[in-house]
């Protein structure tokens, strides 16, 4: 049997096609990077990476945003991953209620599809009013709005630690906690350190939120003073940069670091997700 | 003869489904009990229920009582991770901690709280030789567990039962998923342990439970059909189910 000349020319069609289509989406992909990395890294200096922005010089530094960032990517995980965590845990391996479970996971699931910028207005309303607009109040709102992930991912990987190591733990005569503390949690602290990495991503790239509820000050302070007061973010310093200072060069490097920690942060990820699993199968 | 667990109109219900008909039997001391039967008999349900392993499978409802040295097992004085230290459990699927060989076996008497390094090493030895598999192992006790062999592990999972100590030792098929040389090492074995733990297997092998139990009871829809010394289940069985099963002609 030969393949008729029509079925040729459709196979070759779809076969370009589908070609086609991935040629583009890398071609956007690497347009993009390019295209950043190109009108970003020639504005980062050392100067605009270790100062504060002065306007009696009338030079720009955003180390006071780098430091914001860090500040509120540790206040962030500080409270989000015991939380997230302990939820996931009692959800998972106490809960006996079924239909209960299935509602706070629908609920967590929908509350991680809400647009971050009501995330922002419920931030503003419920911390910053009370507290004052500072980086606290902004870590609080992506404390509400990561916890649904950490809780998400811890759960999907507790699922994942085969029952018959609880089974074994349980058959020694270990009581539950400790069957959860020495047997499960072990073996799904990969999906624990993954849910970080993507939330550390996500605050990274977060700005509707903290344009709300973390200002947009460019002030170099300690950890707990910086906490307590009002500053921006790299992701708020861009927009303010681009939007109301027409400073495309400095906006252009802070996208260019933005998107250089972006690609470390998914590396991580994949690395210690292959960390675990080689492992695991020792 | 001595009896250490003694069921009397044990029934049981996962849900709505009745799993065991009013049980009652009595398993020896220093003996070892082969439970035999058709898939869905009961047999590992009743296994299960010895060490109250149940306990975790939701919706389960028990009635009769289950004596442990005449203790009732449900009773609530009874401390249910004390009970399952003394009635230790081997699984079908062999299932170590993916942790090291060493950490294991030291699991069991860490949770039970012994800490002390030397006590430990001992107990770990002693744990491994009682399994025969110290030789194998004695060289990369801190390599993990999930490196060795199928047959291994399992005998590590019976090393790992040991070092708590028990006094019965529960096993439910646990040749089933190993080759036949793995199989009759652990037969070997098990003839070996009974000098010193009572216990009871559940397997699916007709052959292994003329090889190496001294009493046979026969499981069929979740009643106990039959119970006797092996030779005399095998050879003249008094029920009709019993020879039909045994001579092949269902299960």
């Amino acid at each position: 049997m030969h393949t008729s000349a029509k079925r040729k020319a459709y196979i070759t069609l779809m076969r370009v096609l589908m070609w086609v289509s991935t040629a583009l989406t890398a071609a956007l992909v690497l347009f993009l990077l390019g295209y950043v990395l190109w009108n970003g890294l020639p504005n980062i200096t050392w100067e605009l990476l270790s100062t504060k922005p002065s306007y009696i010089t009338d030079r720009i530094g955003i180390l006071p945003d780098i430091l914001n960032t860090l500040y509120v990517v540790l206040a962030t995980l500080v409270f989000v991953v015991p939380l997230g965590v302990g939820a996931a845990v009692y959800l998972t391996e106490y809960a006996s209620n079924k239909r209960i479970v299935g509602v706070i996971e629908y609920a967590a699931e929908t509350l991680s599809g809400i647009p971050s910028i009501i995330y922002g207005l419920v931030g503003m309303l419920l911390f910053s009013n009370n507290m004052g607009t500072c980086l606290m109040a902004g870590s609080l709102t992506l404390v509400i709005m990561n916890l649904p992930t950490i809780m998400r991912t811890t759960q999907e990987s507790l699922k994942t630690v085969p029952q018959s190591y609880r089974e074994g733990a349980f058959g020694l005569g270990a009581g539950k906690w400790r069957v959860i503390r020495t047997v499960v949690l072990p073996n799904c602290i990969d999906g624990v350190i993954t849910g970080c990495i993507l939330t550390v991503g996500r605050i990274l790239g977060e700005s509707a939120a903290l344009l709300f509820t973390a200002g947009l000050a460019h002030a170099v302070n300690g950890i707990v003073d910086g906490l307590a007061s009002p500053g921006a973010t790299l992701t708020v310093a861009l927009y303010v940069y681009a939007k109301e200072e027409g400073e495309f060069g400095i906006a252009f490097a802070i996208a260019a670091i933005l998107m250089v920690l972006t690609i470390l942060i998914n590396l991580a990820a994949t690395l210690v997700g292959k960390y675990y699993n080689n492992r695991r199968n020792v | 003869m001595n009896y250490i667990i003694t069921a009397k109109d044990l029934c049981l219900w996962y849900g709505q489904f009745q799993a065991l008909k009013s049980i009652t039997m009595d398993i020896p001391e220093n003996r070892i009990t082969a439970f035999i039967g058709p898939s869905g008999c009961g047999k590992s349900t009743f296994l299960k229920t010895l060490n109250r392993m149940n306990d975790l499978v939701p919706g389960v409802r028990i009635t009769g009582d289950v004596r442990f040295h005449e203790e009732n097992i449900f009773d609530k004085s009874v401390d249910v991770n004390e009970l399952r230290r003394d009635i230790g459990m081997v699984f079908q699927k062999p299932n170590p901690f993916p942790m090291s060989i060493y950490d294991n076996i030291a699991y069991g008497p860490r949770t039970h709280g012994i800490t002390n390094k030397s006590q430990l090493d001992c107990i770990v030895e002693q744990a491994l030789k009682d399994a025969a598999i110290w030789d194998e192992v004695k060289d990369r006790l801190k390599k993990n567990a999930l490196g060795l062999s199928g047959g291994q592990q399992q005998r590590l999972c019976i090393a790992r039962a040991l070092a708590v100590q028990p006094q019965v030792l529960l096993m439910d098929e646990p040749t089933s998923a190993l080759d036949p040389i793995s199989t009759s090492r652990i037969e070997e074995l098990t003839l070996e342990l009974k000098k010193k733990y009572s216990i009871v297997i559940v397997t699916h092998n007709m052959q292994q439970a003329v090889r190496i139990s001294d009493h046979t009871a026969f499981f069929l829809l979740g009643e106990l059909v039959e119970f006797g010394k092996t030779e005399d289940l095998f050879s003249q069985p008094k029920e009709k189910r019993t020879e039909d099963y045994i001579t092949g002609r269902f299960g």
